[in-house]
C-alpha cells in the first residue's frame, strides 16, 4: 500500500524483463496517458453524433429528449479532442505544419483535416441549423450578455418564416446524412493510425479501424445515457422511460456487435498465432490482467452485456426503478471498459519491445504532463464544457423547438 | 539534382496553367460579358472550386518537392557543392568481425552529440545461444540478449557458463536504411525524408515531436531527444560523409566490422563490394517488407 502511494507520487525507475531495444529502455512509454485519451474523447464524439443521427436520419422519435444533448456532447468533448494530442508534441507550436504541409502518406496528417471537417463542416452547422430558430426567438425574450450571446451566434440570420425554417430542417438532415460517415471517418481513421503500425504486432491488425469504430459507437451512446440521467437527476425530473429503453436497445446490439468483433480478432491472434506471439500472450496474462480481463472483458463488455441482455429480455417484467438503475451501472461500466480498452491498444502496444524479446513494466506517475493529475483534468475539460453548453443551450427556462416541429411543419403540405 | 529542378518546373508550368483556365479565363469572360445574376452560376462555382483545390494541391506537390531538396543541403550539415544525386551511401555489417568493443557506439555517442541515457544512433547486441540440455530433445538452448549501456563500455562476463554455450556473437545496429522505410512514410509533416543519397534524414527544424516514426521502425533505432524534443536516428554521420570522411562508428572500429561505402563510385575492389562478393547476407526483419539496405553477414535466426 505504502509503496503504491509513494509510487504515486514519486517517479518509478523502469522495469524490464528479457531484452528491450536500449532506445525504449526510456522510464515511460512514449504514448502515454494523453494518448490514451485522444481516441477515448474522439470515440465519444463519434458515438454521441451517431446517436443524434438515430434522430435526425433514422427518425426514431423515442430519442428525441436526447437529441439536443447527444449533439452537445459530440460537439464539446469534440472542442476538447485534439487538447491532450496538442500537449503530448514535443512541439505543439509547430502543430500547425500538420495542416501547412502535410505529409499525405501519413495517416497522423490527415487528422488536422478530418477534424476539422468534422467540427467545422458538420457538427458545428448542424448545430447552428437545429438552434437557428431558436436562437433568434432567444435573443429577443433574454436579457443582458446570455441574449447578447444568443444574437451574436445566429449571426444575423433572423428570418425565421416558414420557408426559411424548412430549409434550416433539410440543411440539418443533409449534414447529419453526411455526418454519419464522416464520424466513422474521424474515428476509423484514429483506429487506422494503430492499426498501420506494422512494426507493433499488437497494433498492425486490420480490424483495428473497426473495432474503433464499433467501441466508439458503444462508449458514445453509453456516455449519452449517462449525461442524460445524470442531467435528469440534477434537474429532479423523471426520466423518460421510453428513451432510456431504446437508448438501451441501440446500446445493446452496438455492444454486441463491438464484443463479436473483439472477440474475432482475438481468435485470430490466438488462432494464427504469428511471430510474437508469445510476448503477446504474456503480456495479455501479467501485465494487462486488470485492464483487459477484468477492466475491458469482464466489467466492461460482459456484465453490461448481460445486464443489459436482460433488460431486453424481461425488461418490460422489471420495475421502472430497477431499470434505470441497470442502465445506469451498464453505461457507468462500459465508458470504463472503453476507456480500458484504449488504455490496453494504447499502453498494452508499448509494453512490450519491438525485439520481441521483453517487456516493460511501467507506472504511472501523478503530477507531470503525462501524469494522473493532467489525465484528469484533460477529461473533465469536456464536461465543464457540457455543463456550460447545456446551460446555454438545454436552459429549462427558455422555451425550445422540439424536433418533432420542425420534422412535422417541414412535412406538412405549403410549409 | 537536374530530375528535382524538372519536377518543379513541371508543377510550375501545370500550376499556371490551371490558374489560367481555372480562374482568369472564366472570371474574366465573365464578369465582361454575363450580367450580375448569371456570373455565377452553379457550373462556374463548381469550376472555380475546383480548379483552386488543384491548385492548391499542386502547390503543395512543387512545395513539397522543393522542400526535400533544400532540407537536404540546408539542414543536414552538407557543405556547398555536394550533390546527393552522385552518391548512394550504405553500410554493411559482418558480424563474424564484431568483438563487441562498444568504440563505435561511444564514438557516435560523442560525435553526434547524443544526450545521455537510454538513447543510442547505433549499439551493440550480444547473443549467447546456449546448448540444450542433455536428453531434451530440442535443437538449442535458450538465447540470451543483452546490451548494457548500448554496449558502450563493453560487455559483463557472461552468467552462462563457459562450457554451456553454443554460440556467442555481436550484433552492431544502427539504422537499417530502408528501401520502404516505415518512419518516413508516417512522419505527419514530412520532417524525416529520403535523401537522393540513401540516407534517412530528420530535420530538427520541422520535425513536431509528436513520436509516430518511433513508434513505425521496427528495429527501435529512433528516440526521442530529451533537449531537442524531436525524433533522433543515425544519420550516417552525414556531416561526416558529405565531406569525404567515414562515419565515427566506421572509423574507430578496431576490426572492420562495419563496411561503409559509396555504391555508386566504388570500383570492384572496394570494401563495400568485396563484402557483398565474399558473403551470403541477410537483412532484419525481412517479412515486414521494409526492404533494409543495411545487410549483415554471420548473423543467426534469433536476431531480430
Amino acid at each position: 500500500m505504502t509503496n503504491d502511494v509513494t509510487n504515486m507520487v514519486v517517479e518509478v525507475m523502469p522495469h524490464f524483463e528479457g531484452y528491450v531495444y536500449p532506445n525504449e529502455a526510456t522510464h515511460q512509454p512514449l504514448w502515454s496517458v494523453l494518448i490514451v485519451l485522444y481516441p477515448y474523447i474522439t470515440g465519444l464524439v463519434a458515438g454521441a453524433f451517431i446517436m443524434a443521427s438515430l434522430v435526425r436520419v433514422f427518425k426514431v422519435q423515442a430519442l428525441e429528449p436526447v437529441y439536443r444533448l447527444s449533439l452537445l456532447t459530440a460537439f464539446s468533448f469534440l472542442l476538447c479532442a485534439p487538447l491532450p494530442l496538442l500537449l503530448h508534441l514535443g512541439h505543439p507550436e509547430r502543430c500547425y505544419q500538420v495542416m501547412m504541409t502535410p505529409h499525405l502518406t501519413s495517416p497522423m496528417a490527415i487528422f488536422g483535416f478530418v477534424y476539422a471537417w468534422y467540427l467545422m463542416a458538420v457538427l458545428l452547422l448542424e448545430l447552428w441549423f437545429d438552434y437557428r430558430r431558436d436562437l433568434v426567438e432567444w435573443g429577443k425574450i433574454t436579457p443582458g450578455f446570455k441574449g447578447l450571446l444568443y444574437r451574436l451566434f445566429a449571426v444575423g440570420v433572423t428570418d425565421v418564416s416558414e420557408p426559411a425554417v424548412k430549409l434550416d430542417v433539410r440543411i440539418g438532415y443533409v449534414l447529419s446524412v453526411v455526418g454519419i460517415p464522416s464520424a466513422f471517418l474521424l474515428h476509423g481513421y484514429v483506429g487506422f493510425i494503430f492499426g498501420s503500425v506494422k512494426a507493433n504486432p499488437w497494433w498492425g491488425n486490420v480490424l483495428m479501424p473497426i473495432i474503433f469504430i464499433m467501441s466508439a459507437m458503444v462508449s458514445g451512446i453509453a456516455l449519452c445515457v449517462f449525461n442524460y440521467m445524470v442531467l435528469m437527476w440534477v434537474r429532479q425530473k423523471p426520466v423518460g422511460m421510453k428513451c432510456l429503453d431504446t437508448m438501451g436497445m441501440f446500446l445493446f446490439y452496438a455492444l454486441v456487435v463491438d464484443a463479436a468483433i473483439e472477440a474475432l480478432d482475438w481468435v485470430h491472434r490466438i488462432y494464427s498465432a504469428e511471430e510474437g506471439f508469445a510476448v503477446l500472450q504474456y503480456m495479455a496474462r501479467e501485465k494487462l490482467f486488470y485492464t483487459l480481463s477484468l477492466g475491458q472483458t469482464l466489467f466492461g463488455t460482459l456484465v453490461p452485456l448481460i445486464l443489459l441482455g436482460l433488460l431486453q429480455l424481461v425488461g418490460g417484467r422489471m420495475p421502472e426503478w430497477l431499470r434505470r438503475r441497470m442502465y445506469f451501472v451498464s453505461s457507468v461500466l462500459i465508458l470504463i471498459g472503453v476507456l480500458a480498452m484504449r488504455w490496453n491498444v494504447v499502453i498494452g502496444g508499448q509494453f512490450f519491445s519491438k525485439s520481441l524479446r521483453g517487456v516493460m513494466s511501467y507506472k504511472m506517475e501523478f503530477a507531470g504532463m503525462e501524469g494522473w493529475f493532467m489525465g484528469a483534468i484533460l477529461f473533465s475539460l469536456p464536461f465543464v464544457t457540457l455543463v456550460a453548453l447545456v446551460k446555454l443551450f438545454l436552459s429549462e427556462r427558455l422555451p425550445a423547438t422540439p424536433h418533432e416541429d420542425f420534422t412535422a411543419k417541414s412535412a406538412a403540405p405549403n410549409g | 539534382m537536374r530530375r528535382f529542378q524538372n519536377s518543379v518546373a513541371a508543377d510550375v508550368r501545370r500550376l499556371k496553367l490551371l490558374w489560367k483556365q481555372s480562374f482568369l479565363t472564366s472570371a474574366a469572360t465573365v464578369l465582361k460579358e454575363a450580367p450580375l445574376r448569371e456570373r455565377f452560376t452553379r457550373r462556374s462555382v463548381l469550376g472555380n472550386i475546383t480548379g483552386a483545390i488543384a491548385g492548391l494541391l499542386s502547390l503543395s506537390a512543387a512545395r513539397s518537392v522543393k522542400a526535400a531538396v533544400q532540407k537536404v543541403f540546408v539542414t543536414a550539415g552538407a557543405p556547398k557543392g555536394y550533390d546527393p544525386a552522385q552518391h548512394k551511401w550504405v553500410m554493411a555489417i559482418d558480424a563474424n568481425r564484431c568483438i563487441g568493443c562498444g568504440l563505435c557506439a561511444e564514438a557516435c555517442k560523442k560525435e553526434n552529440r547524443v544526450p545521455e541515457g537510454p538513447f543510442y544512433r547505433t549499439w551493440i547486441e550480444r547473443y549467447l545461444i546456449t546448448k540444450p540440455k542433455p536428453g531434451s530433445g530440442e535443437l538449442r538452448g535458450e538465447t540470451l540478449v543483452d546490451c548494457p549501456n548500448g554496449g558502450m563500455r563493453g560487455f559483463p562476463v557472461p552468467s552462462v557458463p563457459k562450457e554451456e554455450i553454443q554460440h556467442s556473437f555481436f550484433v552492431p545496429k544502427l539504422c537499417n536504411l530502408c528501401e520502404h522505410s516505415p518512419c518516413v512514410q508516417v512522419c505527419p509533416v514530412g520532417a524525416t525524408f529520403d535523401a537522393p543519397d540513401g540516407a534517412v534524414l530528420i530535420d530538427p527544424s520541422y520535425c513536431i515531436g509528436c513520436g509516430f516514426c518511433i513508434q513505425a521502425c521496427p528495429y527501435g533505432c529512433r528516440f526521442m531527444n530529451p533537449t531537442t524534443h524531436t525524433a533522433e536516428k543515425c544519420t550516417l554521420c552525414y556531416h561526416r560523409i558529405t565531406r569525404g570522411l567515414l562515419p565515427s562508428c566506421v572509423e574507430v572500429c578496431p576490426t572492420q566490422a562495419r563496411i561503409f561505402g559509396d555504391l555508386k563510385t566504388a570500383g570492384p575492389d572496394a570494401p563495400i563490394r568485396q563484402f557483398y562478393q565474399n558473403n551470403r547476407v541477410q537483412a532484419l526483419k525481412p517479412h515486414l517488407g521494409t526492404e533494409p539496405r543495411v545487410l549483415y553477414a554471420g548473423i543467426d535466426k534469433e536476431v531480430r
